[in-house]
Order: C-alpha cells, then structure tokens, then sequence
C-alpha cells in the first residue's frame, strides 16, 4: 500500500502512533477482529459486517450529521460504514450536537485518539431540497482540511453521504474512494432472477431486470450507464445490452449456439463475446452497436470469460487449450497468446485491476474454489481467503478493493475484501442467493 | 482436367495452412443476427423526491434505475404439432448422461439417438434443440462452454446418424439448470446430461 506522505496527515508517522497508543491499540484491535454488526434502522433488507484489522488505519472521530434523524437517513452511519469498509479508517464515534459550524476543541478530540474529525449538517430548503455541509479537521496539526457544501434532492441523500466519504478518502489517503460507485449482481430467489444495482454498502438496491430464467455475466460500460450481461429468456444464452436508466435494452449477440461473457472495450464501443457457432466458444468481438462478429481466438478449446486490460490493448481469458482452463492474454487484435497463471490445474474467472497490474482470478484447490491474487508477470499468486466456494470477483474502480461471491451457512453471498485480505466486507441477505457481482465504474 | 484437379488441390491446401495459423478472421455469422429493440415492460421508475411539506423539489434523482419485468413464455420449449405418425413417433426417452467432465457419448445412449435421428431423417420439417448441462462444480461461464460441448457431441453424433443438421441447434444451459439439487454424486450424475426437445 502506497504511503501518501504528503497528504496524509503529517503527524501520523508509525514510530510515534505505537509510542502513543499502543495501549489503545491493542483493544481497538480485540475489539475489531471480532465481527461487528451494523443494524440499519428498518431500510432495506440487506446489513453490513465488517471484520479484520488493517496494518495502517487513520482514526477518524465522526459525529452525527445535525438534523439528520430529521430527514430519516442516517448520513454518519453511512460515511462511518463506508470508511471502514476501505480498510483505511478506524472510525471513533462522536456525539450529537456538532456541526460544521462549531468551534471544536482539537486537542480533545486527539486526546481521544482522533487524527482527524469530521462534523455536519442537513438542512432542509425552501425548495424542497436539502443542503448537506461538513468539514474535516486535522486533529493533529489543528487546522481544517475541507469543507463542503452538497445540495441534492432528497432521493440523493444517500449519494450524498456516499460522496461525502469519498471526499475524505481522498484528502487522507490520496486515492479516489468508491462509495459512490454502485454494483450490480444478480439475486436468485426460488424460480425468479433479479439483476440488481445497489450502492457499495449494498442498501438503495434497484431492480434492473426481472426474469424466470437465469441471468449471469452481468459487465458494466466504461461510462457507468449501461449493463452487458447474459439471459437465458429466450431459452438459450444470449446477450443482451441494457440502459439501466430507462431500462432500453437489445439483443447484441444472438449467433446460433450459446452467446457468453461480455466484457467491454476501454472506449465503450465494442464487447468481446464467446460465441460457440457450431463448434467450442471462442472469443469474438461485436461493435455495440450491432453487426458481424469478429473472430479473435482460433483455437480447437474453449476460450471464454475474456476481459480488456484496461488501456485496451490486451484480452486476457480463460482458455483450457493446456488441459484445463487456465488464464491467457492475446493482444486485442488478435495474434500470439501468452499463458499467464501456472499455478494449479484449474484457474478462471479473470478480473484485472484498473492499473492493469493486478490479476485476481479463481482456482479449484483440492475441490475448493478460491480467490487468488497474482501481480501480471509472476508467478506465485496469493490467495485472499479461506473459504471454499469463491465465484466471480471484480476489482473496484480504484483497484483497493475486490468483491466477489461466495457461500456461507445462508446461501450464496457478496463479500468485499482489501488486496491484503485482511479486511473483509459482507453483504448479508435474507435467504435469497446472491450471484455474480460486478463493480461499477467511478461517475453515475 | 488437370488444371482443374491442381487449382482445387492448391486451394485446399491453402486453407488447411491457414486453419492451422491462430490469425483472427472475418466471418459473417451462421444465423440472421436479430438485434431486436423490445419495449420494456417497465415499471415504476427511480424512486422520486416527493417530500412532504410545502415545497416539493423536482428533477430527476441521479441514482435512477428503471426495472424491466419478464413473464414466463406460456407453453415454452413445448414445441409445435406431433411429429409424424405413431410409427414415426420419437422415442420417449430424451435426455443423455455424461460421465465428469467428458462429453463422449456412451453406448447406452446409441439407440435412444439413433430413434430421434431417424424421425428428424424422415420428417424435414421437424426441429430440435439439444440443450447441454453440467453439474454445478466450477465456474459459471466455463460451465456453460462445457455443457455447450456435451450438446455438441449429441448433434454430431444425430447428424453421424443422418440427421440433418439444419433441423437441430445445440445450445447450452451450463449450471444454470439442474435436474436434480444437492451437492453429491448422486445429484451430480443427474446434471451432466443432454435433453433433446422439440422446437
């Protein structure tokens, strides 16, 4: 993990936090390492759990927001919630009755083991709606580090605290933060599959599509607009492209045989696809906008689950033209392949992180199906879990955090977990089965 | 004669050099592709910003997401008319099984294919799909490459047996769905099949 030396907080060197806090230390870390529960107030029926310690974690005090209990969305819940699921913050909680606007006693807040504090309000306007302000304090050097002013309408409320924790991501770890990205993955409840795009957290979910047949692969634009995912409603896998605003949606790829695992070009023009067309999948690339596939990979194997680098001139893909699948890369207009993963017989389901160094992928070990990590070019991957029924993992847009799905005692599950798998995130549901996560890219 | 025999000879070893180079090509797809636009049935859109009290605010919440509702088709995959007469009628039994991770056809299945390849021999108009399946260890995508091999195998072998090909589609439904629930063998061999349904 990169140190941002000059963003973070100056104060904060490893030497005089252990000299200091250690004794504080060492019970925040007992009391983190055990799962901790956050019960929403009746929104939703999806709950957060949060478990591990990270190495380096900034201790933000945060108080609740003025006026929120008014407007019925617990905005500092949120951003707390948001903040820990980073791996980067530890969050201390404050009591009511600060807002931006108060004279705080910084030295205080750092007695109680604070480098930073966060305070705010929501205020209701004349025009119905509502003005969201905070700022963020430095505790350590005393002085302010931002202050913000939002107004959005009261549907936007939790967009709002999503971006509020985003901005001071930002300002104390120098990366972009993802809390206003959303996800999308499909639920399986009984007969029916639902397609849904929710926040990060996993509350304000949406239905993008309903179906009796399963849907599977779902891929998001690079502009955050679109889904490419497959259905099987026309009682074979085909592909389809949909608006997730107005729910517009076509048929991209429909060749006779199985149509599969669209993923995006950079510049949001084209899908590669597996297509099968009478003989075994190979990967093909459509424009979007529909017209003749063309052929990518020539081999007599399945080739399929194919991604783009992110600078659009590679397609790494699952391939078991060795035997069994195993993760190639082929420039993105055709040519030699190159074999990338070598560890293990069994190794799909590819996901490069936005800095085009990282691979996270899924191996079969001794019949148990997990998440591994491996920097493109080595060869010793590193596995991120202990569970055994991973699926499907994909890189948030600022390459910190992976989600993925596995099964626990309920049902199938969403998880999000830090590159060093010491933070993990669980989206809990009631007993339907969650599937097939993909992460959004930055911007709505 | 012989010009004609050396013009033909050089083509087709010209292409058996090229189908064995891995060089991406141009091809037209086998099926009209039918990019269909279908108007949403779309319900209630993106939860609004109606508050209560004097001023409402209007304008559209960023965090819009429209839902697109399917019904189930009535009477899908049920097919059309009877194929042909009684003495012509398919056999009753429809579904292949497959060994882990194989897609050879076993013995036992000889005949039930070689019943379906005569009725599609002797009745043109008549159409089927060979859907593949696979138990649901492993991953989707590759699961659903892999059932798309298992109904491969089934139509090559009808088509060995006389079927003609135009007639028959192999598609794939991978884990997606199982005959049988349950994480052991027994529920396992019930999944790695192919059926054979008519169009």
């Amino acid at each position: 993990m990169r140190r941002q030396a000059q963003r973070a907080l100056p104060a904060v060197q490893e030497p005089t936090k252990k000299t200091l806090h250690w004794p504080r230390r060492r019970w925040l870390t007992a009391a983190m390492s055990t799962t901790a529960a956050l019960a929403w107030p009746a929104r939703g029926q999806l709950r957060v759990e949060i478990s591990g310690v990270g190495a380096t974690q900034i201790p933000v005090a945060l108080a609740p927001f003025r006026e929120e209990s008014q407007v019925g969305v617990a905005l500092a819940a949120i951003i707390k919630a948001d903040l820990e699921r980073s791996g980067a913050f530890r969050v201390i909680d404050g009591e009511a009755g600060l807002d931006e606007r108060s004279t705080v006693d910084l030295p205080a807040w750092r007695g109680r083991g604070a480098d930073a504090l966060v305070a705010g309000s929501v205020l209701r306007l004349a025009d119905g709606r509502f003005d969201v302000r905070y700022k963020l304090w430095d505790a350590v050097r005393g002085d302010q580090l931002l202050g913000q002013s939002k107004v959005v309408l009261q549907a936007d409320l939790r967009l709002a605290a999503h971006r509020v924790a985003d901005e001071i991501h930002e300002r104390l770890t120098g990366d972009k933060g993802v809390f206003a990205t959303r996800i999308a993955y499909v639920l399986r409840t009984g007969k029916r599959y639902t397609l849904h795009v929710t926040d990060p957290d996993g509350e304000g979910g949406q239905v993008a599509l309903a179906s009796p047949e399963s849907i599977i692969s779902p891929a998001w634009s690079p502009d955050g607009k679109k889904l490419a995912y497959v259905s099987f409603e026309t009682q074979k896998a085909a592909v389809w492209v949909q608006d997730v605003t107005t729910g517009e949606r076509r048929m991209v790829a429909n060749f006779r045989g199985s149509n599969s695992a669209p993923a995006w070009s950079p510049d949001g023009q084209r899908l590669v696809v597996t297509l099968s067309q009478g003989g075994p999948a190979q990967l093909h690339t459509v424009p979007v906008a529909g017209g003749a596939p063309t052929r990518l990979t020539t081999s007599n194997a399945i080739d399929t689950e194919a991604v783009y680098s992110p600078d659009g001139r590679h397609i790494y893909f699952v391939s078991d033209r060795g035997g069994g699948p195993q993760v190639y890369r082929i420039a993105a207009t055709g040519g030699a392949v190159e074999r990338i993963t070598f560890t293990g017989d069994y190794n799909i389901s590819p996901s490069i992180s936005p800095d085009g160094k990282q691979l996270a992928y899924i191996t079969r070990q001794a019949g148990a199906f997990r998440l591994m990590l491996l920097e493109v070019g080595a060869t010793a991957p590193v596995p991120l879990t202990d569970t055994r029924d991973d699926e499907s993992p994909s890189f948030a847009p600022n390459g910190r955090l992976i989600v993925y799905a596995t099964r626990a005692p309920g049902g199938d599950v969403l998880m999000t977990t830090t590159l060093d798998g010491k933070i993990k995130t669980r989206l809990l549901s009631t007993g339907a089965d969650m599937r097939e996560p993909a992460w959004g890219p930055f911007g709505r | 004669m012989k010009h004609f025999t050396f013009r033909t000879l050089s083509l087709v070893s010209m292409m058996a050099v090229l189908a064995a180079c891995e060089s991406p090509s141009k091809v037209a797809p086998t099926a009209a592709v039918p990019v269909e636009t279908r108007s949403p049935v779309v319900s209630a859109a993106a939860a609004g910003g109606t508050s209560a009290g004097a001023a409402t605010a209007t304008g559209t919440p960023q965090s819009g997401v429209s839902t697109v509702n399917l019904t189930p088709r009535s009477g899908a995959g049920a097919g059309g008319a009877a194929a042909g007469s009684a003495l012509m009628a398919a056999p009753t039994q429809r579904v292949v099984y497959f060994d882990f991770d194989s897609f050879v056809i076993k013995n036992e299945f000889q005949g039930l294919l070689d019943g379906h390849a005569k009725v599609l021999t002797r009745t043109s108009g008549k159409r089927m799909v060979i859907e593949g399946h696979t138990d649901e260890r492993g991953g989707r995508e590759y699961n659903l490459a892999l059932g798309q091999k298992r109904a491969e195998s089934v139509l090559k072998s009808l088509s060995l047996l006389g079927a003609p090909e135009a007639q028959l589609e192999a598609v794939s439904f991978g884990e997606e769905r199982p005959a049988a629930s349950g994480a052991d063998e027994t529920a396992w061999s019930r999944n790695r099949r192919a059926e054979l349904k008519d169009r």
